[in-house]
């Protein structure tokens, strides 16, 4: 977990088509029963990813030419559903460092810009032609450029969408309460001294 | 202008104004438990921080561990709960945090424990990793439940970025008939307000009935808050709230001091507040639910609404019951007496009044889960246990059992289960097809002599 500023993300892409992909769907409930986020990784898509036997059914992020993406392409209202920190800190877990997606739920994009996995929005065209490039060439690399809202794949450029406070989070580094709430623990200490209680 | 305890406690815990316009808001007293914690600490972990105040932050395990004396013996039968007790144990220990623990006998439901061993006090601000963290409200703290992040947060600084609350003043005059508890009046009050009235709010409870109430009936109010989307519920603190705390193990050494200042914390007389409702006390009556939101309740003589919006139409097709119905007379299959909500030792002597010389209906299965160790213990002394034993309830070890489903205590398949938790969500007690009909302990040991919700006041002759 880094809590430096991000100005892009570079990566390959996977495209995970569909639109209303819920944070069950994301990571089913079953895998809430957890003490550490870490394994959530392995368990992201699962219902979608494996069947019974745990067998792969070939989802996007296992086809061979995807493994070791690291930017998610995918639809409209991406994340929606139960508000459960799992789901984003699944994706984080799984490697991945940004989503390209219509829309996004509010609780879900929230979550996801404190961990520092950027959320961009593209417009249903940018994300077909998207989409289409990278399964065409599924080796190169993509730039999301965070600070210029700009895609760049394969020579070419694409704009995208950051919410401004989200951008201005990552590009300072403060997407993160934790790094500022450290920032501010000399005053926290003084202002523990005029408490009027204590429990020693 | 006056002041609310609300904005008094937010002021005197307000570290400064974040660069994202949130409040750094100082945690006075912090409670962890086995499931939203451990990915905290792992968190910390990987980022090489260390826990700046490790003596305000207090553990207990409750969630997942099992209320059976057999199934208690570690290591846990369920490898998930072993490990996340096993995890509890270590972060404790390695951060120098107090751990109440089985085996120390302090061990219970995180809302139970800390008001019983005093670390819940008025004036502060109590964070936790659980959204019934409202409960310690009822001691005049604005308490409030907290996610995995602001868990590693706190953990972290003691602090959190956080916007204040409206406040909004819910008062309930007059005094309530025979037969009607906290239980009935925190029902009521969501019935009216609804499960989202009170998103953005903090409610602070008062008026003659919250004055007359006893603090294990305060929680029970203040518990429920979050039922109706307010995050915190509070109360101001008064002589019962001092009597209650007093002589307990982290109560204050200094005691004239800390009444000093828990009087000085009250709300003042001309407190401005955003919002203000008023119920009457004499129109509460006993309190049961037909739905899978705690809205959907009504009062014992009434019937089910007529369907009126989506979630309704949902909750008739899940529970099977239909508008025009009484819940008077609707068979149950399990009666669970427990949790944060109702869990506590004046529960188990009202319930247990009642229990006493009569017997559990053929057929159903009933449960009394003290709340902690020290309810067990205190019930145990008074006799209690053995009149629920007698009666055919079992009895059993503390911990959050049936409330919901992480531990071996579940419903199974269309189980009707009369509960005196404060959840009737959709499979919250296990079964995916579970339903789960929220009422008072006296109602809950109504259910289960007779087998069926019925007014436990006809039942037991109580007010007339
Ligand atoms: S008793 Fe129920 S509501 Fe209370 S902390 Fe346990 S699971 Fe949560």
């Amino acid at each position: 977990m880094s809590l430096g500023p991000i100005k892009q993300v570079i990566g390959r892409a996977v495209p995970v088509p569909g639109d209303d992909i819920d944070t069950d769907r994301i990571i089913p409930a079953r895998f809430l029963k957890c003490v550490v986020f870490d394994e959530l990784g392995g368990q992201l898509f699962y219902d979608v990813r494996f069947d019974s036997e745990g067998k792969s059914i070939g989802h996007p992020i296992d086809k061979p030419q995807f493994v070791g993406a690291s930017i998610i392409i995918s639809g409209d209202n991406f994340g929606c559903g139960s508000s459960r920190e799992h789901a984003p800190q699944a994706i984080k877990r799984a490697g991945f460092n940004a989503v390209i997606a219509g829309s996004y739920a509010e609780i879900f994009f929230g979550n996801c810009t404190t961990l520092g996995i950027v959320c961009a929005v593209a417009e249903k065209a940018v994300r077909d032609e998207l989409m289409k490039a990278v399964e065409a060439n599924p080796a190169a690399e993509m730039v999301l450029d965070v600070e210029g809202s700009k895609v760049k794949f394969n020579g070419k450029e694409y704009a995208v969408d950051i919410k401004p406070n989200a951008k201005k989070a990552f590009v300072e580094g403060s997407y993160d309460s934790l790094a500022e709430l450290l920032n501010g623990l000399p005053q926290v200490r003084e202002l523990e001294k005029t408490l009027k209680y204590s429990f020693v | 202008m006056g002041k609310s305890l609300f904005q008094k406690v937010w002021d005197a815990h307000t570290v400064r104004v974040l660069p994202n316009g949130q409040t750094q808001l100082f945690i006075g007293m912090h409670l962890i438990h086995e499931v939203t914690s451990p990915q905290a600490f792992a968190m910390l972990r990987e980022l090489n921080i260390k826990v700046a105040f490790p003596e305000r932050t207090f553990a207990t395990v409750d969630h997942i561990i099992p209320t059976e004396g057999d199934a208690r013996k570690r290591p846990l039968a369920d490898p998930m709960a072993e490990e996340m007790f096993q995890a509890i144990e270590r972060n404790t220990k390695e951060n120098g945090i107090t751990f109440f623990n089985p085996e120390t006998e302090r061990q219970g439901v995180v809302h139970i424990v800390g008001p019983e061993q005093g670390v819940t006090q008025p004036g502060t601000t109590i964070a936790c990793g659980d959204s019934h963290t409202a409960t310690h409200g009822a001691f005049g703290a604005i308490a409030f439940g907290i996610g995995t992040s602001q868990v590693r947060d706190v953990l972290a600084t003691q602090t959190m970025s956080i916007a204040p609350f409206k406040v909004r003043k819910v008062e309930i005059t007059g005094k309530l008939n025979e037969g009607v508890y906290a239980k009935d009046v925190i029902l009521y009050i969501i019935s009216k307000l609804g499960v989202n009235g009170g998103i953005g709010y903090a409610y602070e409870f008062c008026g003659d009935v919250i004055k007359n109430m006893s603090m294990e009936g305060r929680m029970t109010v203040c518990n429920m808050a979050i039922e109706g989307g307010a995050r915190v519920g509070y109360i101001n603190p008064d002589e019962t709230t001092y009597a209650y705390l007093k002589g307990k193990p982290y109560a204050p050494k200094d005691w004239d001091k800390a009444v000093a200042y828990w009087n000085s914390m009250k709300s003042d007389a001309d407190a401005v507040y955003d919002d203000v409702v008023t119920f009457k006390g004499e129109d509460i009556e006993p309190m049961v639910t037909w739905g899978i939101t705690p809205e959907q309740a009504i009062g014992i003589s009434q019937s089910i609404p007529a369907v009126s919006n989506e979630v309704m139409a949902e909750a008739l097709e899940y529970t099977g019951f239909a508008a025009g119905d009484k819940m008077d007379g609707k068979k149950v299959d399990v009666v669970f007496i427990g949790s944060c909500t109702n869990g506590r030792i004046e529960d188990f002597r009202e319930a247990a009044k009642y229990a006493k010389g009569r017997k559990v209906a053929a057929g159903v299965r009933a449960l009394a889960v003290p709340g902690s160790y020290n309810v067990k213990k205190q019930a145990e002394a008074e006799g209690l246990d053995k009149i629920f034993i007698e009666a055919g309830f079992e009895w059993r070890e503390p911990g959050c059992s049936m409330c919901l489903a992480m531990n071996p205590d579940k419903l199974v398949g269309r189980q009707i289960s009369a509960s005196t938790s404060n959840r009737n969500f959709k499979g919250r007690q296990g079964s995916s097809t579970g339903r789960t009909l929220l009422v008072s302990p006296v109602m809950a040991v109504a259910a289960a002599v007779t087998g069926t919700i019925t007014d436990a006041r006809k039942v037991f002759g109580i007010g007339g």
